[in-house]
């Protein structure tokens, strides 16, 4: 022990074993996808900024929408989770590395090799090439199966490639969490950090197959003449939809709830006080999870289900905000007469807590099956999961970057440059997306890159927040290049914040590159 | 060097984890090439070397997986496995079997939406009505599918003589692994050998009578992956599984070849526990087929 020195140069990188290294890879391939699924985004807010075509033409807007959400999806959000978790579940539950090291790396090296498959579709087509797939992040059938272009073949197989990606990620961290805790670290006294992953890593084990199902069964009506999802044979087109929710609703789950966990973490912290209601944060985090295989047809109101299905979804779907109201009603009462102080983590954990619920509450406006006849397939909803999801998991994301980033580094990063990414986010993002439920509401229909002139007012103004947000992620690439690659800042202690508590806060700053070699007794 | 911590076995660096993501990498192009080519998808691709390309990678993935294992058997006799380690290879194996289980989940869920909402639907109950009328008005919802709505025609495929058969073969095979796994806890190497000897071969011959099911679907019934519906899922669901039985089947006889060679013991004995609960998995799954697909 202890005689094991870094390897240095590419080697360390490619055959690495070491949980760190790994979940500072996904941590800066998530970074890499976010700037360039927020070019894709700003390409579409460039596209709409004046009514009528002018920069793109149709299918090249919707070779954006579609890889936009792809890429941000399965390239920038769920790395950046695994990413946190390598980096944080050792040292949270006292353990010296990941369970399955060398799974470990295999998981995260397939990801660039997936991207390069799905990205250079959209490079060649960018040049003149053929198309990139263009049928929308939720890849539809009959649009991606009778009318899908060559390159959806190339998106199929690169989508199983994330899938047993996040498999083998999901595995690992749910073995680490259940067989690496410390001696007395019960599962009732893990950091509810560990446990949102924990539940995350079920729920990605148990759909992410499903999704593998769904595109090969694209793949085998495409190529072998199966009538999966059409009618003629026998099938349904209606019927991708539902396998594809399916995955695609605890999906939205497995990208929110780690950030919950990293939020339960960080407010204790700046109020001061020990979070409110631990029990049954984990408690409402299960029920979430456990609700989400029953409400996907909720994405699906328009299509003509029964109504015992509508009825059934909508009422299942309703019945998310008892869990989700829990957790914000205790991130309140946490803080509730805390002494609290505004560090860029807390910031950052303030405006996820307010932005979220934003989100949250307009999802329940869609869960409400006769008004989503009229805000279904409109910007009212690109509204809303865009609040839960940049201002939800992103903005828990970047909390959490920038509240263990001193204990990774070992020195305090840039806080005036920091201040300046959350004020000049939480500005743009609202005025990025606060204006989309209006013309949702008044009806301007998502994924069409014209529209009509008395949506171009508002239209202009979410452009111009749409590049203010872009540009000011170039803060945040600032500060991590300082911090991590400069190691510019003041040297940190051990705790890093005034009253941070965990084990990893016990690791000496920055963080040894095994974790606990002799595990720790937690009391 | 590897290291070894006072609590637990964090393994050196290991080439073998990128040699598979290169491995799945041309894997994936070759595969997107292979079935465009061979399909006639797009015209100018014909001469690409799709078929090459996707036999390269899956070579280097079995390059791989010979080197992964080597590694870790390697490390398993030098008694570098703690315990602990040991909990985690069986809880990984467990997890992976939950999401093959998820993944047979999806084409179950798509026969029974085919058949219990689809397919009536197209023959006109509740909400269907006007589809019906318009699109297929002479079309007859009935399960197994054997009409498709525009007429493709098809005999099912029942559970008699072969399905039962092939159901008696891969019960049978997971009672001889039993009692293979319990006199390997017995330490006895013999009885182990032969036990596990026949469970294979019943494996085998399983693969061999659906590829003679196969053949007749294909030749004698007009039961093929482009008849509708019923012949989708029935092809997709039995592929899969026959594909399961065949890496199972493949996962045995290596147990069976380090059983004689003189790996493990009552005690160390993971892989051969691991190859052998996804041998029940599969043999779960056929159950589960037999009843579904051939014969309800």
């Amino acid at each position: 022990m202890g005689d094991h020195h870094k390897p240095s140069g590419i080697k360390r990188w490619l055959l690495t074993t070491n949980h760190k290294d790994i979940g500072s890879m996904y941590l800066i391939f998530s970074l890499v996808m976010f700037l360039i699924g927020g070019v894709m985004a700003l390409v579409i807010r460039a596209e709409l900024m004046f009514p009528g075509l002018q920069l793109v033409d149709p299918n090249f807007f919707n070779q954006m929408t579609t890889v936009h959400g792809l890429v941000m999806v399965f390239g920038a959000v769920m790395p950046a989770f695994v990413g946190l978790a390598n980096w944080l579940i050792p040292m949270m539950i006292g353990a010296p590395d990941m369970a399955l090291p060398r799974m470990n790396n295999w998981s995260f090296w397939i990801l660039p090799f997936a991207f390069t498959i799905l990205i250079s579709s959209v490079i060649t087509s960018a040049l003149g090439g053929p198309s990139a797939p263009n049928f929308g992040w939720t890849f539809y059938a009959p649009l991606s199966t009778t009318y899908g272009p060559a390159s959806t073949d190339f998106f199929i197989f690169s989508v199983h490639l994330m899938g047993i990606s996040s498999i083998m990620g999901a595995i690992n961290v749910i073995v680490t969490i259940f067989n690496l805790r410390a001696p007395g670290m019960t599962l009732m006294k893990m950091p509810l950090f560990v446990w949102t992953w924990l539940i995350t890593a079920y729920l990605l084990i148990a759909v992410m197959p499903v999704l593998a199902g769904a595109v090969t069964m694209m793949l085998t009506d495409r190529h072998f003449g199966t009538s999966f999802f059409d009618a003629a044979g026998g099938g349904d087109p209606v019927l991708f939809q539902h396998i594809f929710w399916f995955f695609g609703h605890p999906e939205v789950y497995i990208m929110i709830l780690p950030s919950f966990g990293v939020v339960s973490s960080i407010l204790p912290t700046f109020a001061r006080k020990p979070l409110f209601g631990y029990s049954s944060m984990v408690y409402a985090t299960a029920s979430i999870a456990f609700l989400s295989f029953v409400v996907w047809a909720h994405h699906m109101f328009t299509v003509g289900m029964p109504l015992a299905g509508n009825l059934f979804f909508m009422y299942m779907t309703m019945l998310i905000a008892v869990p989700t109201g829990v957790k914000v009603f205790n991130w309140v009462a946490t803080m509730w007469k805390g002494s609290m102080t505004f560090e860029v983590p807390m910031l950052f954990s303030l405006a996820f807590v307010i932005l979220f619920t934003i989100g949250g509450l307009s999802g329940l406006m869609l869960a409400i099956t006769p008004v989503d006849q009229q805000y279904h397939d409109t910007y009212f909803v690109v509204a809303h999961f865009h609040y839960v999801l940049v201002s939800g998991a992103i903005f828990g994301i970047i909390a959490g970057v920038y509240y263990w980033l001193p204990k990774w580094t070992g020195v305090m990063f840039n806080e005036t440059l920091a201040k300046w990414h959350f004020w000049s986010s939480v500005i743009t993002v609202n005025i990025l997306f606060f204006p989309m439920h209006f013309v949702g509401l008044a009806g301007m229909p998502r994924r069409i890159p014209d529209y009509a002139l008395q949506f171009a007012d508002f239209n202009f103004l979410i452009s111009l927040g749409g590049f203010g947000f872009g540009l000011s992620q170039l803060f945040l690439v600032a500060v991590v290049w300082q911090a991590c690659f400069k190691r510019k800042g003041k040297a940190v202690t051990d705790q890093v914040w005034e009253s941070a508590e965990g084990l990893e806060w016990t690791l000496p700053s920055p963080a040894p590159y095994h974790s606990f070699t002799t595990p720790p007794l937690v009391k | 060097m590897s290291e070894k911590t006072t609590q637990y076995y964090v393994p050196e660096q290991s080439i073998w984890p990128i040699v598979g993501s290169i491995g799945l990498f041309v894997t994936a192009i070759g595969a997107a090439n292979f079935v465009q080519q061979s399909t006639d998808f797009v015209a100018s691709n014909e001469g690409s070397l799709g078929g090459l390309v996707l036999f390269a990678g899956v070579f280097i993935l079995v390059v791989m997986m010979f080197g992964w294992f080597k590694d870790t058997i390697r490390e398993s006799l030098a008694g570098m496995n703690s315990i602990q380690m040991d909990v985690s290879y069986r809880m990984g194996m467990l997890w992976f079997i939950f999401s093959e289980v998820m993944f047979f989940a999806a084409f179950f869920g798509a026969m029974f939406y085919a058949r219990w909402f689809a397919v009536p639907w197209l023959g006109g109950a509740g909400a269907g009505e006007m589809t019906h009328e318009v699109l297929w008005p002479n079309f007859q919802a009935i399960w197994p599918l054997e009409i498709t709505p525009d007429g493709r025609t098809l005999e099912a495929m029942g559970p008699w003589p072969l399905p039962l058969i092939n159901t008696l073969l891969l019960v049978t095979s997971g009672i001889f692994l039993t009692i293979a796994h319990h006199a390997l806890k017995e330490n006895k190497r013999e009885k182990v050998l032969i036990n596990l000897a026949i469970a294979v071969c019943l494996g085998f011959i399983f693969l061999g009578v659906q590829v003679y099911e196969y053949y007749h679907a294909y030749h004698a019934m007009g039961l093929t992956l482009n008849a509708g519906i019923y012949g989708s899922t029935f092809f997709l669901l039995t592929g899969f599984h026959g594909l399961h039985v065949t890496i199972g089947a493949i996962m045995l006889l290596i147990m069976w070849l380090r059983i004689a060679r003189g790996h493990f013991d009552s005690e160390n004995n993971f892989a051969f526990e691991a190859a052998a609960w996804y041998w029940h998995f599969v043999d779960v799954v056929w159950i589960f087929l037999f009843f579904v697909v051939y014969w309800l």
